[in-house]
């Protein structure tokens, strides 16, 4: 088709014919089929009246072509749009064509979902991280001088009962606290240290709805010049609020071997507020971690000057804290694995 | 330990409530875990008066009237018969619950109305004697409720001591701590004071006589001070009140005066005591002594016990008779008829008791006190006081004392810079106050130079640095009041550990897929590999599953089970934990792995889709990928097959990093096949870290490649040209060699290549399936011809049939 048979103007008047023709019918339509006969004899594919006029732009000089199909192009838009806008105001209140019942579900996908324990750890991670800490990690066998000896632990001492251990070993225990880690990175690394140290520990625990012979801990290690109990307590209420919302912590005396001073940190009951309940057996608090400040023999264990560099350090339970939030009343649901309770965490 | 709240009052005569005494101790001394008021039970009883009286005939019961307070005379009938007109009595009235449980209505009795009840002992709870109602000496008003006029009530408060504090492991001991806090001074409990005195002691070193009796110490390493006091002439019968109380109020059950006693001092003063039946010890002596290979005794609880030279015993001339520091034995047990008691108030080494007590596995008041440490200074003056306490309960005479070994030196003094303990509490704490509350809790400080010399008091066993006089001047001051304002910090100089950063990123991708993480016990029955290749626990919780696991799958496949068996066949778990795997000379490695288990629909069931597919080998393969993805970003991933139930190995940038496998599970028939993916993440190194400074800290964990950034590709601006090729190839030729030849050939103007259809059966040659494969071309710079296309395809056709056998499908 080289000879042009139409002159752009022609063209254009065809397309004013078509647009002033076709507005009027699309208002005049007034049901969904009438509205579709419409569309077909204007717009249609196969046979509508626009679909012969650009078959009618191949026949225009070529010169013309590109603004003939842009002056077509914006017809047909406009038309288009009247037509849809005809369509959504002529449409029921419903689509009875393709959703017949709305209020049928979703086509969902499985959820996927942290474990409670992990959510708590990662809750925490995040809360100390805004504090400059980082996360180290250590292996599970360790050595007895890095989980005991190391940590002040007085050789055949009740203190050691506190642990009660497993050995794979004369040489190798599972630990029994996540506090290894504290000597091996402070033997690796060099003040200021600020990190959290998440992981799993073991003692020989029998495995009731209280005790689980395996379960996660974490500890924090800040170690610095100038470190005071002052420091410890500030960071630890501040986690608290963080962690509990706003609440009250409490500060009592305790006993670790590695700590000294030691102090175990409470906090209000969520439940009672403080005045005394079942969950918070009539105390008012709820115990959350222990803590304390390094003891010196512990940065001497490490090769660190006691007296240069001092330094607070805490271990938590994430699993207590994990039972306590989620009302959980026995801890072995958090390791059968049920996926029916796990998926309640999944949302 | 238990501590009685009357008892700790007769040694610090405080006057704060149970409620307040509990909160204190808390914040300065032991946490107090326990709170239970006794005789809680007796709180409704009144005190009442009975105003007339008259017998009921041809009965042993009496109606009275009875005045309980309320203005109006009760009607009363009571079978007791001391009923005395004028008299008061413990009256429970009507709706009052006793002691034993019954209920207590008005009711008839024999005709007559009867409103509550008078009490005697028996039915309060109070002793045995129920020969007639208890008679209340008393001015108190009726009305009065009876624990206004009786010393009944008491608060026992459970405190939490730790094992660095025995010194708290008594009333005294508390009550130091108490008087520290509050001011007032610790005193003798009344009760003790009229308690008669005892001889001057015979002292030795190793031996004494006296009278008859000896004792002799064969180590004083093991034993270091022994004190025997013998009284003579005393009568074994029940305890008097006050004594039963103080014992009943600690939860202990009243024995005979005699025992009684003994627990008095320990649970008192800390001190345990033991007494032996004089006449029962051969040759009236004492020698204490390691046991005799192949020895034995029957100690105090009936059980024969095999002794060996490890083992402290306490022997007469003849044979053991006590296991020292842990439990009395039979042959030299008080009984009935004791008159003559030898009392033994000594020191034992703690390592010595620990042995026996953990070899025997007994566990005693006394053991545990010797394992934490006694106040071995005062063992001559608390053998005064038992002596003088049994004398005093059981009557009889203290005849004699013997006391072997050497007075105890003073501890070290320990060094303190009072601006230390400034220091370390961030809060300003003047020399003048560190000094007053060490010397309010029985140090002794000494000022010299710019430091302090503390010495601890002998009852002390846990201060031997600067930093235990800190927490002593912290916890008495109170945490509470030391300051808790955030200062700025120096960032840490310690980088995150990648395996964290690795474990982090895999387990958002896995949630992100519809997993759900697990954190399952890493113990194991170990069936599947040979023992000797697993990690043995020496002493295992549970003797079914001794090992620790060497694969994640192993116990996923057990918690798959786990949710089969409870009927949950959509199962979607992952872990990321250790793997423990048996190294030379007994070492063990530990890898960090995820572990997934899939099983069940691929989706939640849908209306428009009630029976969605299980899970195959392509969504565990799929999972894989997506690990290795997530761990080695960047990084080539290539999944090649495996045999038999390994599927596929996961290799990446050419390092077997894991598997993908069928999981065979003790299954029902209706569950689906289990698949699983094992990836090591990375090693967790356990060799001991060298001196800070001189170790290179690598973390052993293959990172790949550097992540190098993804480079933009231009988004096409020409169309793009496919085709399908549909082919019969046979079984010996795998899809990926298909592929490969495809590629080889096509050139660089081949965009995607996507295997869209495999079919199998009718129509083919035997051993072949057809595969179809669509082929997109795009050119960067200009739309692909028709002609081009077609080359390509006859070109592909020509290669794939002459190089591995590959024929187009023409049906």
């Amino acid at each position: 088709m080289t000879d042009p048979a139409l002159t752009l103007n022609e063209f254009t008047a065809a397309l004013g014919s078509f647009e002033a023709e076709a507005g009027p019918a699309v208002a005049a339509a007034t049901e969904a089929d009438a509205l579709e006969a419409v569309r077909a004899k204007y717009l249609g594919r196969a046979h509508g009246w626009l679909k012969d006029l650009s078959a009618k732009l191949g026949q225009l000089p070529k010169a013309d072509r590109a603004a003939a199909g842009a002056a077509f192009n914006e017809v047909r838009l406009r038309v288009e749009a009247t037509l849809d806008a005809r369509r959504v105001a002529l449409a029921p209140v419903r689509d009875a064509g393709a959703l017949a019942d709305p209020t049928m579900p979703a086509r969902e996908t499985w959820p996927g979902g942290v474990h409670p324990v992990t959510q708590v750890i990662d809750e925490m991670i995040e809360i100390f991280r805004e504090l400059g800490f980082t996360v180290a990690l250590g292996p599970e066998a360790e050595s007895p001088w890095y989980n005991f000896g190391s940590l002040n632990f007085p050789a055949d001492h009740p203190a050691m009962d506190l642990h009660d251990t497993l050995y794979l070993s004369d040489d190798l225990v599972l630990r029994t606290h996540t506090s290894p880690v504290q000597v091996r990175t402070l033997q690796a690394y060099p003040p200021p240290i600020r990190v959290l140290i998440p992981g799993n520990v073991h003692r020989r625990d029998p495995f009731d709805a209280s005790h689980a012979p395996t379960f996660a801990q974490v500890e924090g290690l800040v170690v610095d010049e100038g470190i005071s109990f002052a420091d410890l307590k500030a960071t630890l209420t501040h986690f608290a609020n963080r962690f509990f919302g706003a609440t009250k912590t409490r500060f009592r005396p305790s006993y670790f071997p590695f700590t000294e001073p030691s102090a175990e940190m409470d906090v209000l009951c969520g439940v009672c507020r403080g005045s005394g309940c079942g969950v918070c057996k009539q105390s008012g608090w709820i115990e959350i971690l222990g803590s304390g400040l390094v003891h010196p023999a512990v940065l001497e264990s490490a090769g660190v000057d006691s007296e240069k560099y001092t330094g607070w350090a805490f271990g938590m339970g994430p699993a207590r804290t994990a039972l306590a939030r989620h009302g959980i009343p026995d801890i072995r649901l958090l390791y059968d694995s049920d996926v029916r309770f796990l998926g309640q965490f999944a949302k | 330990m238990n501590i009685s709240h009357e008892w700790l009052k007769a040694f610090v005569p405080h006057a704060l409530t149970a409620e307040q005494l509990r909160d204190l101790m808390t914040a300065h001394v032991a946490t107090v875990e326990g709170f239970e008021r006794t005789r809680a039970e007796l709180e409704p009883f009144v005190v009442a008066q009975v105003i007339e009286s008259e017998r009921i005939p041809e009965t042993r019961l009496s109606f009275n009237k009875v005045d309980d307070g309320s203005g109006t005379l009760l009607e009363v009938v009571c079978g007791a018969p001391n009923v005395t007109v004028g008299a008061k009595y413990p009256f429970a009235r009507s709706g009052t619950t006793m002691p034993g449980g019954m209920l207590i209505e008005r009711r008839k009795i024999r005709g007559f109305a009867s409103n509550g009840m008078l009490c005697s002992p028996r039915e309060l709870g109070l002793g045995d004697d129920h020969d007639g109602i208890l008679e209340l000496r008393t001015d108190a008003p009726t009305g009065t409720p009876l624990l206004e006029v009786m010393p009944l009530s008491d608060v026992r408060l459970v405190m939490d001591v730790l094992p660095n504090r025995p010194d708290l492991l008594s009333h005294q001991g508390v009550a130091r701590d108490v008087a520290a806090v509050t001011g007032v001074a610790t005193q003798l409990p009344p009760e003790l004071t009229g308690i008669p005195a005892t001889p001057t002691a015979m002292r030795g070193d190793t031996s004494a006589v006296s009278g008859g009796v000896s004792v002799r110490l064969e180590s004083v390493a093991d034993c270091p001070r022994y004190c025997a006091v013998v009284i003579r002439g005393l009568t074994v019968g029940p305890s008097p009140d006050w004594l039963r109380r103080r014992i009943e109020a600690i939860g202990s059950r009243s024995i005979n005066n005699v025992v009684d006693a003994t627990n008095y001092v320990l649970h008192g003063f800390g001190q345990p005591v033991h007494a032996f039946d004089l006449s029962k010890l051969a040759g009236n002596a004492i020698v204490v002594r390691r046991a005799r290979a192949g020895e034995s005794l029957t100690t105090l609880d009936g059980t024969a016990r095999k002794l060996d030279p490890s083992m402290l015993v306490i022997a007469d001339e003849e044979q053991a008779t006590a296991l020292a520091g842990i439990m009395g034995g039979q042959p030299s047990e008080v009984s009935a008829s004791t008159t003559d008691v030898l009392l033994e108030v000594a020191t034992f080494a703690p390592k010595v008791v620990r042995g026996a007590r953990r070899a025997l596995g007994l566990s005693t008041d006394a053991s545990y006190r010797y394992e934490r440490g006694i106040d071995d200074a005062a063992v001559s003056r608390t053998a005064d006081i038992a002596a003088g306490l049994i004398a005093l309960v059981g009557g009889g005479t203290i005849a004699l004392k013997l006391d072997v070994g050497a007075d105890v030196a003073a501890r070290p003094p320990v060094s303190l810079k009072p601006e230390r303990v400034s220091r370390l509490l961030g809060d300003a704490v003047s020399a003048d106050e560190t000094a007053r509350l060490l010397q309010s809790l029985g140090f002794a400080v000494v000022a010299s130079e710019a430091e302090f010399r503390v010495t601890p008091p002998s009852w002390r066993h846990d201060v031997s640095r600067d930093v235990d006089l800190v927490e002593e001047v912290a916890r008495l001051r109170g945490y509470d009041r030391l300051p808790d304002a955030l200062t700025g910090a120096r960032p840490s100089t310690v980088p995150d550990h990648p395996l964290h950063l690795i474990a982090h990123r895999v387990r958002q991708a896995l949630a992100g897929r519809g997993l759900l993480e697990v954190r399952p016990l890493p113990y194991t029955r170990g069936s599947a590999v040979a023992a000797d290749a697993l990690v043995r626990v020496r002493n295992p919780i549970g003797d079914d599953e001794p090992f620790l696991r060497q694969e994640l799958l192993f116990t996923l496949g057990r918690r798959a089970e786990y949710n089969l068996s409870r009927m949950q066949g959509d199962v979607r778990i992952f872990e990321i934990g250790t793997a423990f795997l048996s190294g030379a000379n007994g070492a063990v490695k530990e890898e960090i792995r995820v572990g997934a288990l899939i099983m069940g629909a691929r989706r939640p069931r849908h209306f428009t889709e009630p029976e969605p597919p299980p899970f195959d080998a392509w969504d565990a393969k799929a999972l894989a990928e997506a690990i290795a993805h997530a761990t080695w970003p960047g990084a080539r991933v290539v999944l090649v097959a495996g045999e038999a139930d390994l599927l596929w190995s996961v290799m990446v940038e050419g390092t077997d990093r894991g598997s993908v496998c069928a999981v065979p599970l003790d299954a029902p028939v209706w569950a689906k096949r289990a698949f699983g993916i094992e990836i090591t993440l990375g090693k967790m190194p356990a060799m001991p870290v060298a001196a800070r400074g001189a170790h290179d800290y690598s973390h052993g964990v293959a990172q790949g490649p550097s992540r190098t950034p993804v480079r933009y590709a231009a988004l096409p601006v020409h169309p793009a040209a496919e085709f399908d090729l549909a082919l019969i190839v046979p079984d010996a030729v795998a899809a990926a060699t298909v592929e490969e030849t495809i590629r080889g050939t096509a050139g660089e103007l081949l965009e995607t290549l996507v295997v869209f259809d495999e079919y199998r059966g009718e129509g083919l040659p035997a051993g072949t399936r057809s595969l179809a494969w669509r082929l997109t071309f795009r050119h960067p710079e200009r739309t692909l011809r028709d002609k081009e296309i077609e080359g390509r395809r006859a070109q592909l056709l020509k290669t794939l049939h002459t190089e591995i056998g590959v024929v187009a499908r023409t049906n």
